[in-house]
């Protein structure tokens, strides 16, 4: 198993490289230069002050050059300073981390927790009218835009019959508020965006419990369980449901960039201050070295994603361990 | 299947005759007929200009369906490209090309074009395009897998002993031979590419107005959220539906051409 770990912890160090060569050649195709973008419109500056500050940041050297000097950097989480408010960049992204790790975690939580019990009951009533249902709600699934279904939720719970906060993670009271109140503030802030964070994958979670599921059924040894007369509940439950569960571990890490990406749409809006939001803030106003932050973070938190999903594969499946 | 195609001859329809059938101009206001709910004149209803919902969504569907033709027909040719020349030639080739979609695959795509449209600005070419160059990944792994099984087979190594040139092979036997999962992800992605583009026009980052597309009219309808519940019921309506067409006509597809599947019944 040390191995097994040792080697895919070699394999992430040159995607980490890619991811970080990318994310810098997507940054030079970006229009204007930092050192005019971090001054601004300011029409009265010195243009030779431009000409210090280009040298200051090293951008009349090589492409490679700089590249090797960004990515000395960013080792030391040094992202550089953002634009908007000149603080530094993993300061501003520490922020709101937080608020995003929350929610994704509890969807991913929920997401798995809902979603493989459907696919594995779809499964044991294969064909049937329970199986049906599940698979026409898994494509109505698939086809919902996430942020109509906000909308939706929100006009319906928000504005309609006014039952939950729509936008924020906390109101602005909330600080004056006793322990166990503010907790439900919270609570009834993350309802609406957690539905619609775990909506989005309920569907592809359950259809590949409900695949893995069918395929174990079918195997030999479920027959045999069956055959020297254990109850239902057991083969399933005992012997078919472990297995079933090893392929649906890796879409646990694999979900990762899907959750993140998501974001980006729902913080915007359901006003959550998470990572994605930021994100979003950061494109609309120019945010080039809190863009390459964001791009670098999600892209090593979905290698983390992979890496447990992997490590978890492996220690659930010793046929995989020694490959 | 059969309702996907119903679904998507549907949306085509709209497409090609939304200048006869739309009942108003999409883009003209009326500044007197200001959020009127749906009634016999406005089906649909009004937004906040006046203008006649049902109107734009006609002439919105024109959008989404060029938005998905042109985004896949982009990536799957991308794909298909980096795919057979990985599968076919293996080697460092393969190496450096499955390692460059490992990378790309551990950005989130969507962010990805996020950045790009805030560099090179918002307009329906330039998200056909972008979503184009940035989801082929899926693709040319689904094609190398593909291409990696076919080569080894027989009819392929005969075409090699009889002195066929690379291209030829590629194109005229191992390709073709591909062509059903490809077709598959295709249908599928289209809808995987309106979803895109109305997300994108939903932020304010795709479609601009006064085009109207559903994006963008579920943009400028959530700002109404609480007084007219029909700007943003309709066009979200027309997205699921839309892309619930193609999935449906994907999945049909996908059972029709895999063999095993047939017959009995729907399986993953």
């Amino acid at each position: 198993m040390r191995q097994y770990l040792l080697r895919r912890l070699l394999l992430m160090i040159p995607l980490l490289l890619g991811i970080s060569f990318i994310s810098f050649v997507i940054m030079q195709l970006a229009p204007g230069d930092p050192a005019s973008l971090s001054v601004g419109m300011n029409s009265k500056i010195d243009p030779s002050y431009i000409v210090k500050l280009r040298q200051s940041y090293g951008l009349d050297d090589p492409l490679m050059v700089q590249y090797w000097h960004w990515l000395q950097r960013i080792c030391r989480l040094d992202f550089g300073n953002t634009f908007h408010d000149n603080r530094p960049v993993i300061t501003v992204i520490a922020e709101r981390l937080p608020a995003t790790l929350l929610l994704s975690g509890l969807s991913e939580a929920l997401l798995f927790l809902v979603a493989v019990p459907l696919g594995i009951l779809a499964a044991y009533y294969h064909n049937r009218w329970y199986d049906r249902f599940i698979t026409f709600f898994s494509f109505v699934g698939f086809s919902m835009p996430s942020f109509w279904l906000a909308l939706l939720l929100m006009l319906l719970f928000g504005v309609k019959m006014n039952l939950l906060p729509v936008s924020g993670m906390t109101s602005t009271e909330a600080e004056y508020l006793p322990w166990a109140d503010r907790m439900w503030d919270l609570v009834s802030h993350l309802i609406l965006p957690l539905v619609v964070t775990t909506f989005g994958g309920l569907a592809s979670v359950s259809r590949y419990a409900r695949t893995s599921m069918l395929e174990v059924i079918r195997q030999d040894y479920i027959r045999t369980a069956r055959a020297k007369g254990l109850s239902e509940f057991q083969v399933i439950f005992h012997h078919a449901l472990k297995n079933a569960l090893i392929p649906i571990v890796t879409l646990a890490g694999l979900s990762l960039p899907n959750l993140i990406g998501g974001s980006f749409i729902i913080e915007t809006i359901f006003s959550w201050p998470g990572m994605g939001r930021l994100g979003f803030e950061s494109v609309l106003s120019h945010d080039y070295p809190l863009l390459m932050g964001i791009g670098v973070i999600s892209a090593f938190l979905t290698l983390m994603g992979n890496l447990l999903a992997d490590l978890a594969y492996a220690w659930l499946d010793p046929r995989i361990r020694y490959d | 299947m059969l309702w996907g195609g119903a679904l998507i001859a549907l949306l085509i329809l709209c497409a090609l005759t939304a200048q006869w059938m739309a009942p108003y101009d999409p883009i003209l206001q009326a500044l007197n007929d200001r959020l009127l709910p749906p009634s016999p004149h406005h089906w649909m209803g009004t937004d906040q200009y006046g203008r006649d919902v049902l109107s734009r969504l006609l002439y919105g569907s024109r959008v989404s369906l060029a938005v998905g033709l042109v985004a896949v027909s982009i990536y799957i040719f991308i794909g298909t490209f980096v795919g057979s020349v990985a599968g076919y030639y293996g080697g460092w080739l393969d190496a450096v090309l499955m390692r460059l979609v490992d990378i790309l695959l551990c950005i989130p795509t969507f962010f990805l074009i996020l950045m790009v449209i805030a560099f090179v600005g918002p307009s329906i070419l330039n998200i056909m395009v972008i979503i184009g160059i940035t989801s082929w990944t899926d693709v040319a792994r689904l094609v190398r897998g593909e291409i990696l099984s076919l080569k080894e087979r027989e009819f392929i190594q005969a075409a090699r002993v009889i002195g066929m040139s690379d291209t030829r092979i590629i194109f005229r036997h191992l390709l073709p031979n591909a062509l059903g999962p490809v077709l598959v992800v295709a249908t599928l992605g289209i809808g995987g590419a309106i979803l895109v583009e109305s997300s994108l026009s939903f932020l304010g980052l795709g479609v601009q107005p006064p085009t109207p597309s559903w994006g963008n009219m579920l943009e400028e309808g959530k700002d109404h959220l609480t007084d007219a519940w029909w700007l943003i019921t309709f066009p979200g309506l027309a997205i699921f539906l839309t892309v619930l067409g193609y999935n449906l006509l994907g999945e049909g597809l996908r059972d029709y051409l895999d063999p095993r599947l047939r017959g009995s019944g729907r399986n993953g």
